[in-house]
């Protein structure tokens, strides 16, 4: 569709999509799971594994795509996940 | 210019008690007042809203009784010695917030100008019928002190001895006056501005990182901190221990803080309490009264005294806590206590209870008149037989 | 044994975290958007007061590393007036429930709006009494099912955007806990703004009123905050309805007006002025 074409901003070679890092304080989590529902990029899911409170934390389902948009630190209730700039060899 | 300092007005005065009470308030350091109009405690707050601004003060007439005692916690909690006056009716109203302050060790004064109750009761008339509400108003286990001022002179005087005993025990402290006292006018002396003792809170002597809001000195008084100066203290009604973190399910903690909120008063009774004894050392009967009735109750023991009866007055002027030893100890000595009151029965329950074997005699009062001294002096003739 | 360490760690108080809130409760996201909102700021955390309430919300003044005080039930905005006037270099924020904001406590709000303490308020709307196990509230929708309305909400709910703005609060600002980002930036305004200010935060409580109401988890309600959500700045707060299908949210009022302890300091002035010139009363 026509449109697609337009919706790319005219600088998008000269931004760069900032890369980040998720953290998660996995004895923290209650289980909401409002990271997972809420990621723009869907790269969050539950893993396998208990914390202490009989909880799956959720996980990063693919490191690759996070845009540090920060939205799961936002909303998570618990402080149990955050964001963080990646730190990258060749200078991002 | 120099600006006039109108803290302390030195000198003579004729001066309603309300009045007076307000001027020793304001004496004593007070530079906050929350309250609301109630008959007959209205001219506090009138005197108050005039004088604050003239000392810098602040006067906010609040929405109701309940939302005056909390903004009173709140400025006493923000560094500023605060007051609020009511009457019965909004005495009821205050008493959850009374607890309040009693948990989180707020220094803070209330003067209830006591009037007929209970309810809205008789407005323009006297009465000593919150005496018991004083002390057990509020829900919980608590100690409470409460002064009871029995001229104008007294209700400026013993205003000022609320807000320092207020500052030193981290504790509300009620002022009872009454109706009659309230609202009469008589001379009072101002002392200068040095004559006056004031003291204020301890403060904290640790940096913000070693300070707990709730850990007691030797005097079972916390030092406590000031909003805004960077210790970062909770605070809160729920059941917490010395760090404030709330202990909701520690029966060890509720144990340990009840007992030291009652203790801190109950082990220093003999530095709280204040009597005045008339005519004691050799009575073998003797009037225990408080507040207006003692004015009667003075007359009628000096006419017993010309009457040849060997009759003796306590005038108990710290009413909570309550006097137990003074009072014991004149029950032994005499062969019967007289007690007038303006109620149907409250400070003579804890008479009987302190003076044991030793008859009592209630002499109660309903209505707007005082007792007259004769009703007292004909109680002491029939008792002294 | 990891070395995680939040970034908004210093702003909460040791030992109080994990806090008491359910999972799915929106209560920590309320505490961690004001935690952020005073970190962008960089606010001097030593002049800010927080004042709560009773209720699920008002533990919140336990969990900030500040100076905090939890009240009697419905009394929080009063004793905050108390601070306010006390030290007005403070910024004295309120955060509490919609029972402790506008039952019991419905009397001071009004008045405190109505004489417009500078004081900041957040009400987490949850649609009911949560601590108390879900009895009703003056905000729960009519036809909720509740523990005292087993029947059915026969009441009508309060509009609090609606209350604050006729009540004269010069900000008011409705969010959800989904929109994080904006309620960030409307907390920012708020303790920027001079005068009684009010933000409603709609928050999820599934365990207690959403699973009686038939959104039984936290993500079932943010959804329905997400499919419902309609954003509409500067609109008439009194059409700014809450239904199944429709939360309207937005900043609805942003107006300056003198404040009660600019008006105080004012009189107080005057008065010291009147006395400086010569006489007084005796």
């Amino acid at each position: 569709m026509p449109v697609r074409i337009w919706r790319k901003p005219l600088d998008t070679d000269k931004v760069k999509v900032p890369e980040g890092e998720v953290h998660i304080i996995k004895s923290r989590c209650k289980g909401c799971g409002f990271c997972i529902e809420f990621c723009p990029k869907e790269m969050l899911e539950t893993s396998e594994e208990f914390n202490e409170r009989g909880i799956h934390p959720p996980k990063v389902k693919d490191k690759s795509v996070c845009a540090l948009c920060s939205f799961c630190e936002a909303v998570c209730p618990d402080f149990a996940i955050y964001s963080v700039k990646k730190e990258c060899k060749d200078g991002c | 210019m120099a600006q006039k300092d109108r803290t302390v007005l030195t000198g003579k005065h004729f001066m309603e008690g309300d009045v007076a009470s307000a001027e020793g308030a304001i004496a004593a350091g007070c530079r906050f007042f929350a309250g609301y109009p109630i008959t007959p405690a209205t001219e506090v707050a009138e005197r108050m809203a005039q004088r604050l601004p003239e000392v810098g003060g602040i006067y906010i007439q609040m929405e109701d009784e309940i939302s005056s005692m909390a903004a009173v916690i709140g400025a006493s909690y923000a560094g500023v010695k605060s007051m609020t006056a009511t009457s019965g009716p909004g005495f009821s109203l205050m008493q959850e917030n009374i607890g309040l302050a009693v948990m989180t060790e707020t220094p803070c004064v209330i003067v209830n100008v006591m009037r007929g109750g209970p309810s809205t009761g008789q407005p323009t008339k006297p009465a000593q019928q919150d005496v018991m509400q004083a002390k057990w108003g509020s829900h919980g286990d608590y100690e409470i002190i409460a002064l009871a001022p029995n001229s104008v002179q007294e209700m400026f005087d013993l205003t000022i001895e609320a807000f320092n005993l207020s500052e030193i025990y981290r504790i509300p402290v009620i002022v009872l006056g009454d109706e009659i006292v309230g609202h009469m006018y008589e001379r009072v002396t101002i002392p200068s501005k040095e004559a006056i003792k004031i003291v204020s809170r301890k403060e904290p002597q640790v940096p913000p990182e070693k300070y707990a809001p709730f850990k007691p000195d030797k005097d079972l008084v916390p030092p406590m901190a000031t909003f805004g100066q960077g210790y970062h203290f909770y605070a809160t009604g729920l059941t917490h221990d010395e760090t404030g973190r709330p202990q909701t399910d520690s029966a060890e903690e509720q144990k340990k803080l009840i007992q030291r909120l009652c203790d801190k008063i109950r082990k220093n009774v003999d530095r709280i309490i204040k009597v005045e004894k008339v005519m004691l050392e050799d009575a073998n009967v003797a009037v225990i009264s408080y507040g207006i009735t003692s004015r009667a109750a003075l007359s009628a023991v000096r006419k017993a005294r010309q009457e040849g009866i060997k009759a003796g007055l306590l005038r108990i002027v710290t009413v909570w806590p309550f006097p137990d030893k003074y009072v014991a100890g004149i029950a032994k000595q005499t062969r019967a206590l007289v007690v007038p009151e303006m109620n149907y029965g409250q400070l003579v329950r804890e008479v009987e209870r302190a003076a044991k074997e030793t008859p009592v005699k209630f002499l109660p009062k309903l209505g707007e008149e005082p007792h007259k001294p004769v009703e007292i002096l004909d109680a002491l003739r029939r008792v002294h037989k | 044994m990891s070395e995680e360490v939040h970034p908004f760690e210093g702003y909460l108080r040791g030992g109080m975290i994990p806090h008491i809130w359910c999972d799915g409760c929106g209560n920590g996201i309320i505490l961690n958007c004001f935690v952020h909102a005073i970190d962008d700021l960089k606010m001097d955390i030593d002049k800010i007061v927080v004042v709560s309430g009773i209720g699920c919300i008002g533990r919140l003044s336990g969990y900030t590393n500040t100076d905090s005080y939890h009240t009697t039930h419905g009394r929080a905005i009063a004793f905050a007036t108390g601070v306010k006037l006390a030290n007005s270099d403070l910024t004295v924020t309120v955060i509490s429930g919609d029972g402790d904001l506008f039952a019991i406590g419905g009397n001071h709000f009004i008045h405190a709006a109505r004489r417009n303490v500078d004081i900041k308020v957040i009400c987490a709307n949850n649609f009911n009494y949560g601590m108390t196990g879900g009895q009703y509230g003056p905000t729960t929708p009519l036809n909720a099912w509740t523990t005292t309305t087993p029947y059915g909400n026969i009441e009508h709910p309060f509009n609090l955007v609606h209350l604050a703005a006729a009540s004269g609060a010069v900000f008011v600002a409705r969010w959800t806990t989904l929109h994080v980002r904006r309620l960030v930036e409307s907390i920012k305004k708020m303790l920027q703004k001079e005068g009684f200010s009010f933000i409603e935060v709609i928050t999820p409580c599934p365990e207690i009123y959403g699973r009686r109401n038939k959104m039984a988890t936290g993500i079932e309600m943010m959804n329905w905050f997400k499919k419902a959500a309609d954003i509409q700045n500067n609109s008439d707060p009194a059409k700014a309805e809450i239904t199944s299908e429709k939360i309207v949210l937005g900043e609805f009022i942003d107006i300056e007006k003198p404040t009660y302890d600019h008006l105080l300091s004012e009189m107080i002035s005057k008065v010291q002025k009147k006395m400086e010139g010569g006489g007084g009363q005796g």
